[in-house]
């Protein structure tokens, strides 16, 4: 293998980890906080069709992306209120998000399958891009490719080092006695399960705007899911989820790599790859539940009522 | 009246707290003066909860009025409590635990406090020795003891630079030297004119360092006293009402023969941060309750889930119940052979939440009320209403959902649930923890009646004076040892104290030591 296809494959990855890592971020911020959403899913179709349609009627990328935000953030909303308002159980409500979102973004979105619009353009980054290799995977990339890597090392900083970081993991860890020290749980969580919508819309608008510019119905094809068993795989760590988002991507296109090379593989068996290394890393993280134990948020999963005190 | 002139710290005036079905606190006034140290008894139910959650702004009241300082307020959050100068230590400490103690005492502080005070790593470390509390601000809380993760919840109030600090029930998980050492830290607290609300289920405690005390019962305060011209037996009975006889101490018994041995046990824990148990060897005999004294987290979990079955890791030949080797037998199994188990967790493990109380009982008793397959309701409800009635089991009815039931009552329940069996062998964990006076009178009676018939009992217990007061024989661990088996007339607080400490460890574990 020369270098220029190693480059080539290793920016492939980046470009296909990208709507993995936005959403994944946005899950780990969420369970972070104590909620589990399975909605991930809904969110991002929901996003990736709102986000093409308004980028194709006015022409416009950058307020398709925009409109992909609002329309995560709305799908959160709805969950957040069900869940934390309401009450409701969150695997179920997270799952019914899913289902609504698929469906409704393959209804809202009926009249312009097929078509393409013209998305992002890559921007070489001056200096950084001339940096041998590294220059070519990493800084030849869109702008939103360029945003998600900020986010990670925002996201890095907001949780290890700031106070809003220990107040999330408070908040996720032990609700009750956050609440008791005057931490305003629900808030936390509300904003918290809000950031993972705008993620998930981000990650949609990626989708449909720049990894491939249009809309076919069903078109993030699992990445939610594959999304939440990144976070495990990263047992809750910002860095971890950066690597595995890649090697997921990586993973996804191990079937053309294998193909250009000649490889008489059928391509899908491995366009499967992506799916079975999900389950695979589901196995075995919990199978030493010892570890994954001490790693996830406590609370996760749990609902909290401020009325009930422990 | 000589106190007119003074202002005081905290009054309360007729606060009135209305729940569904339950009037919590009735119209409860009392008042608190700077440096008192000031104990709240009363059974459980009485309200005691209630009203420092009501102080602590976690419950807002339907009536009544507060003054702090002379000054009425409103606390409406427990961040408004704090910003007056009150701290509260929960019962169930509220530690995050995967956090160091440097970042658990900052999230309690706000901006500004952090600002005033620069480096908190310093200033802890500072009041650290200060107060004595021996608290090193890089630690992670799930590595700290009981008795640390307590002296790093009044560290978080003493940061906060507090003026009333609430406690409740600080001593049940404490040595008896760390008692101590938390009462030194109170009295020094109390001299620089810092306000102390106690709550306490240990009467001679109250006696030893309140200065007064208030006594709620049914919601309402019944009466007041300096408890140092009381004795804990006047003391209780103005908390109970009318209590026939306090427990005067009750007869010891000799064992006869040994139905229950655990021969050299040693197992590593499944847990993260479990104790590893070493070397664990005793006898259990018919006729006798032996006791195990030992401060929670040194092995009695682990021990208790082995002997119950809950562990399931094969220990054939370490475990024998007359003679015969149980240790490969699982927890149903082993029932079925005369074991029955009280654990410290009610809910979740002595009882399923959301069944009701028939549901539970018929959960240990399968074999009696389970005919060909079909399960005898009637026989059921009726076995159920029975143990409601003889253990005095306040509830609606056999239909109640366990998580209905109050600590103390479900605690009774289950303790009757698992007499009801006639075991051979009971092992009981912590079987009065939380639970009032006229509740663990009833416990208490129900196991000596037991043991009266002839079964072995084996008592794990934090709390001292109800071992001495039941068990025949006594016995403590630590870090996962068994101290040496002793007769109860033939030791004392002071050496079972020191065994709770490991003292035993280095004279009863030689190879151990050198090693």
């Amino acid at each position: 293998m020369d270098s220029d296809l190693i480059i080539q494959i290793l920016f492939a990855a980046i470009k296909t980890g990208t709507p993995l890592l936005f959403i994944a971020l946005g899950e780990l911020i969420c369970e972070k906080s104590g909620v589990l959403n399975l909605g991930q899913e809904g969110m991002m179709l929901m996003g990736a069709v709102v986000g093409f349609l308004a980028a194709y009627s006015t022409g416009n990328a950058g307020l398709g992306v925009i409109a992909a935000i609002i329309m995560g953030s709305i799908m959160s909303l709805i969950f957040a209120f069900l869940v934390l308002h309401v009450g409701a159980n969150q695997v179920a409500t997270g799952l019914a998000l899913t289902i609504f979102g698929t469906g409704l973004s393959a209804f809202v979105g009926s009249s312009v399958v097929g078509q393409t619009i013209e998305g992002f353009k890559p921007i070489a980054l001056p200096l950084l891009s001339d940096i041998p290799f590294i220059g070519r995977i990493l800084f030849q990339h869109d702008i939103l490719v360029y945003s998600s890597f900020m986010m990670a090392f925002i996201l890095m900083f907001v949780v290890n080092k700031t106070r809003i970081g220990l107040t999330l993991k408070a908040v996720g860890e032990n609700p009750h006695a956050a609440n008791a020290i005057g931490i305003k749980v629900l808030r936390v969580r509300y904003l918290a399960v809000m950031f993972g919508g705008v993620m998930a819309g981000l990650s949609g608008a990626y989708m449909s705007l720049v990894y491939t510019p249009m809309w076919v119905e069903n078109m993030t094809a699992g990445r939610g899911w594959i999304a939440l068993a990144l976070v495990v795989f990263a047992s809750w760590r910002v860095g971890r989820i950066m690597l595995g988002a890649y090697l997921f991507g990586l993973a996804s296109i191990m079937h053309l790599v294998l193909q250009g090379l000649g490889w008489s593989i059928s391509p899908n068996l491995l366009a499967m790859l992506p799916y079975v290394a999900t389950v695979v890393v589901m196995v075995i993280i919990s199978a030493d539940k010892f570890k994954e134990k001490l790693l996830a948020p406590r609370s996760l999963g749990k609902p909290f009522d401020p009325r009930q005190m422990a | 009246m000589k106190k007119q002139h003074l202002v005081s710290r905290l009054e309360l005036v007729k606060l009135t707290k209305q729940y569904p079905g339950c009037l919590a606190n009735d119209r409860i006034s009392m008042t608190l003066m700077p440096g008192e140290i000031h104990a709240l008894l009363g059974e459980n139910g009485a309200g005691k909860s209630t009203l420092v959650k009501t102080i602590y702004g976690v419950v807002s009241p339907d009536k009544g009025d507060i003054l702090w300082d002379g000054k009425e307020v409103v606390i409406k959050s427990p961040s408004i409590a704090r910003d007056l100068g009150i701290g509260m230590v929960f019962q169930h400490f509220s530690l995050f635990e995967t956090l160091t103690i440097s970042q658990n005492i900052e999230l309690c502080l706000s901006k500004t406090q952090l600002h005033e005070i620069g480096d908190l790593a310093a200033k802890i470390t500072e009041l650290s020795q200060a107060y004595g509390l021996n608290v090193d601000p890089t630690r992670y809380v799930h590595t700290l003891s009981i008795g640390e993760r307590q002296r790093v919840e009044i560290m978080r109030c003493l940061v906060q630079s507090v003026k009333l600090l609430i406690l409740d029930e600080p001593t049940s998980v404490l040595t008896p030297q760390e008692v101590a050492g938390l009462f030194d830290v109170l009295r020094t607290l109390s001299k620089e004119g810092c306000s102390i609300l106690f709550i306490s289920h240990k009467l001679h405690e109250v006696t030893e360092i309140c200065h007064k005390a208030t006594i709620l019962r049914g919601g309402k305060v019944v009466d007041t006293c300096v408890p140092n011209e009381e004795t804990p037996a006047s003391i209780a009975k103005m908390m109970v009402g009318d209590l026939a006889d306090q427990e005067a101490g009750y007869v010891k018994r000799e064992g006869t023969t040994t139905v229950f041995h655990v021969d050299d046990l040693s197992l590593p824990s499944k847990q993260p941060f479990g104790t590893v148990l070493k070397n664990i060897q005793f006898e259990l005999k018919a006729g006798e309750i032996l006791g195990v004294a030992g401060v929670a987290g040194n092995g009695q979990d682990e021990l208790m889930a082995v002997i119950s079955g809950e562990d399931e890791r094969n220990v054939k030949n370490h475990l024998h119940l007359k003679g015969e080797p149980i240790g490969h037998l699982h927890a149903g199994e082993r029932r079925r052979l005369g074991m029955a188990y009280v654990p410290e967790e009610r809910l979740g493990r002595g009882a399923v939440p959301d069944m009701s109380l028939s549901e539970n009982a018929l959960l240990t008793h399968s074999d009696g009320f389970i005919k060909s397959g079909l399960v005898d309701w009637q026989g059921i409800k009726d076995y159920t209403k029975s143990l409601i009635s003889k253990y005095k089991v306040k509830c609606h009815g056999e239909f109640s959902e366990a998580k209905s039931l109050s600590g103390g009552n479900l605690q009774k329940f289950i303790m009757g649930r698992e007499i009801g069996q006639n075991p051979n062998v009971l092992i009981c964990a912590h079987p009065t923890w939380g639970v009032d006076v006229g509740a663990a009178l009833a416990i208490h009676q129900a196991l000596l009646e037991l043991r009266d018939k002839g079964a072995a009992i084996l008592l794990i217990s934090e709390d001292i004076d109800e071992l001495f007061l039941l068990a025949d024989r006594m016995s403590a661990v630590c870090d996962g040892y068994l101290s040496p088996v002793v007769r109860t007339e033939h030791t004392n607080i002071d050496q079972i104290g020191q065994w709770m400490a490991g003292t035993f460890i280095n004279t009863h574990q030689p190879q151990e030591a050198q090693a």
